[in-house]
C-alpha cells in the first residue's frame, strides 16, 4: 500500500483534499465538531430529545449514532481502511458489525426482562 | 510493500504463499487480527455494562453527578468537561500518530521522530488524566449510607436541593472502635480502613438537622433521583448499616456497586491499553531515532503501532459515549 494510491476524498466525494496530510487535519476538524456537538448536547440535555424512542431516549440514540460516525472516520481515515482492498475491509468490519449488535441485542433484551421481573416484585432486591 | 515484486507466475498461485492476496503484509494482518479480537473483548465488557444498566434502569447512577471535577476548579460543578478534554487529547494524539505514519511513507525521519514524540506525550497526558479521574472517583465527595440490601442513601438539603457531605452534619460521638487487623484480632479476618464517621454519628447528625432529607437510588420519569420527605427519610435512615465514603470494588457512594466495578474494570482495561500503547510507541520512537527503519527501507512498523494506537482511540470514543454521555 504505497502512499500514492491513497483516496483523498471524504463524505462520498463531497470533500476532496489535495494531500494526505490535509485530509488528516480535515478529519480531525470533523471529529472535533462531532465531539463538541456530543458534549454540548450532554450538558444542555434538551427537553425535546428526552422522549423515548425504541426503548431509549432520542438523545441517547443521537449519541450512539454520532459515536458510530466518529468510529467510521477513525477507522476509515486514520487506520486507512479506506485504502485497503475490499476483501480485507470486509474481513475486518463484517465480523464486528454482525457480532456486536447481536450480542448487544440478546443481552439488553435479557436485562430488560430481568428488570421487569424485579419490578413486578417477584424478587426483592431491597431487603 | 517491500515485496511488491510479484511476477505473473506467482499471481496464479494465490494459496502457495509468496504473494499478498489482501495486499497487506503479514505483520499488518496480524495486527488487524489482534484488533478485531480486542474489539470483541471490549464490546463484551461494554455490553455487560449495558446489561447491568438495563437491569437496574430505574436506579443507575447519573454520570453527570459522579464526574464533576475539573483540575484547579475546586467546588465548581463541571460535569463532563474533563472527559471531553481527555477525548480531545486522545483524538489529537491519534492525529499526530497518523501524521507520523504519513511522514514514514515519505521516508522523512525527522518528521516521524517529531510526531511520534507528540503522540507519546499525548498518550502520557491521557493516562495521567485517567489516574486523576480515578483518584477523584475513589476519594468520593459527599459520602453516603448503605443499607443491608446494598442500597445507597445520599443526603440532600431540602431547601436548596444540593447534596450535603457527611462531614457537614455528622455528630461527634467518641468511640474506641479500632480497625480490625490481622495483628490485633482474628488472624484470618481483615478489615479495610474504617470510614471517618460511624452510622450512629450520621444518624444523630441527621436527626439534629431538620433541613436534611434522604435521596435514594430510584430515578423518576424525568431522570432525576427521587428525594424522600423528611418523615420518610427519618424512617429510612434506620435501614442503614454502614457508612460509605468514596468508591471501591465493594462499596460505592455514588449508587449501584456495579457502576464502580464496571468503571474500574472498563476504564482500567482501556487505560492499560493506552499505557502499553505508550510503551510500544516509546520503543518504536527509539528505533526511529537510531535509524532501524531507515536501514530497513520502510516505516511499516510505525504503521502497525499506529493501527494499535488508533484502535485505543476508537475504544475510548465508545467508552466515552457509554460511560459519560448515555
Amino acid at each position: 500500500m504505497a502512499h500514492a494510491d491513497q483516496k483523498l476524498a471524504i463524505f462520498r466525494g463531497l470533500l476532496k483534499f489535495k494531500s494526505n496530510v490535509q485530509k488528516i487535519w480535515g478529519v480531525l476538524i470533523f471529529l472535533s465538531i462531532v465531539t463538541t456537538i456530543e458534549v454540548v448536547l450532554g450538558i444542555i440535555k434538551p427537553e425535546s430529545l428526552m422522549s423515548m424512542f425504541f426503548g431509549m431516549k432520542i438523545l441517547n440514540w443521537i449519541f450512539i449514532i454520532l459515536t458510530i460516525v466518529k468510529a467510521y472516520y477513525i477507522a476509515w481515515d486514520f487506520m486507512h481502511i479506506r485504502d485497503e482492498k475490499g476483501s480485507l475491509k470486509g474481513s475486518i468490519v463484517l465480523p464486528l458489525i454482525i457480532l456486536i449488535p447481536y450480542l448487544a441485542f440478546i443481552l439488553l433484551v435479557e436485562a430488560d426482562y430481568i428488570f421487569e421481573v424485579m419490578n413486578a416484585g417477584f424478587i426483592s432486591w431491597n431487603f | 510493500m517491500e515485496v511488491a515484486t510479484t511476477n505473473p507466475n506467482e499471481e496464479t498461485n494465490v494459496w502457495g504463499g509468496g504473494n499478498q492476496p489482501l495486499n497487506a503484509s503479514y505483520g499488518k494482518l496480524m495486527m488487524w487480527f489482534f484488533i478485531v479480537s480486542d474489539a470483541l473483548t471490549f464490546s463484551g465488557f461494554l455490553v455487560a455494562y449495558g446489561f447491568s444498566r438495563f437491569k437496574n434502569i430505574d436506579s443507575w447512577p447519573i454520570a453527570d453527578e459522579v464526574f464533576t471535577h475539573f483540575p484547579f476548579l475546586h467546588g465548581v460543578d463541571a460535569p463532563m468537561y474533563y472527559v471531553a478534554l481527555m477525548t480531545f487529547i486522545l483524538i489529537f494524539s491519534s492525529v499526530t500518530m497518523v501524521l507520523a505514519v504519513d511522514a514514514g511513507h515519505h521516508m522523512n525521519k525527522a518528521k516521524v521522530t517529531f510526531y511520534m514524540l507528540l503522540t507519546i506525550i499525548g498518550g502520557a497526558v491521557f493516562v495521567g488524566s485517567q489516574a486523576w479521574e480515578w483518584k477523584n472517583f475513589i476519594k468520593g465527595e459527599y459520602g453516603a449510607l448503605e443499607t443491608r440490601g446494598g442500597q445507597i442513601l445520599q443526603f440532600v438539603d431540602a431547601n436548596t436541593g444540593k447534596r450535603v457531605a457527611l462531614e457537614a452534619f455528622a455528630a461527634d460521638i467518641p468511640t474506641d472502635r479500632d480497625t480490625h487487623q490481622r495483628s490485633n484480632g482474628l488472624w484470618f479476618v481483615n478489615e479495610s480502613s474504617l470510614p471517618n464517621y460511624s452510622v450512629e454519628e450520621v444518624k444523630a447528625g441527621f436527626a439534629a438537622n431538620e433541613n436534611l432529607v434522604i435521596r435514594g437510588e430510584k430515578i423518576d420519569e424525568k431522570g432525576h433521583k427521587i428525594v424522600l420527605s423528611r418523615e420518610a427519610s427519618l424512617a429510612k435512615i434506620n435501614d442503614a448499616v454502614g457508612v460509605v465514603e468514596g468508591a471501591n470494588l465493594i462499596h460505592n457512594e455514588y449508587g449501584n456497586r456495579l457502576f464502580a466495578d464496571f468503571f474500574f474494570f472498563i476504564t482500567g482495561f482501556h487505560g492499560f491499553h493506552v499505557f502499553s500503547g505508550v510503551v510500544i510507541n516509546i520503543i518504536i520512537f527509539f528505533n526511529v531515532i537510531v535509524g532501524t527503519y531507515e536501514r530497513r527501507g520502510h516505516y511499516e512498523m510505525v504503521e502497525k503501532v499506529g493501527l494499535y494506537w488508533h484502535f485505543v482511540d476508537l475504544v475510548w470514543v465508545f467508552v466515552f459515549t457509554f460511560f459519560y454521555l448515555v
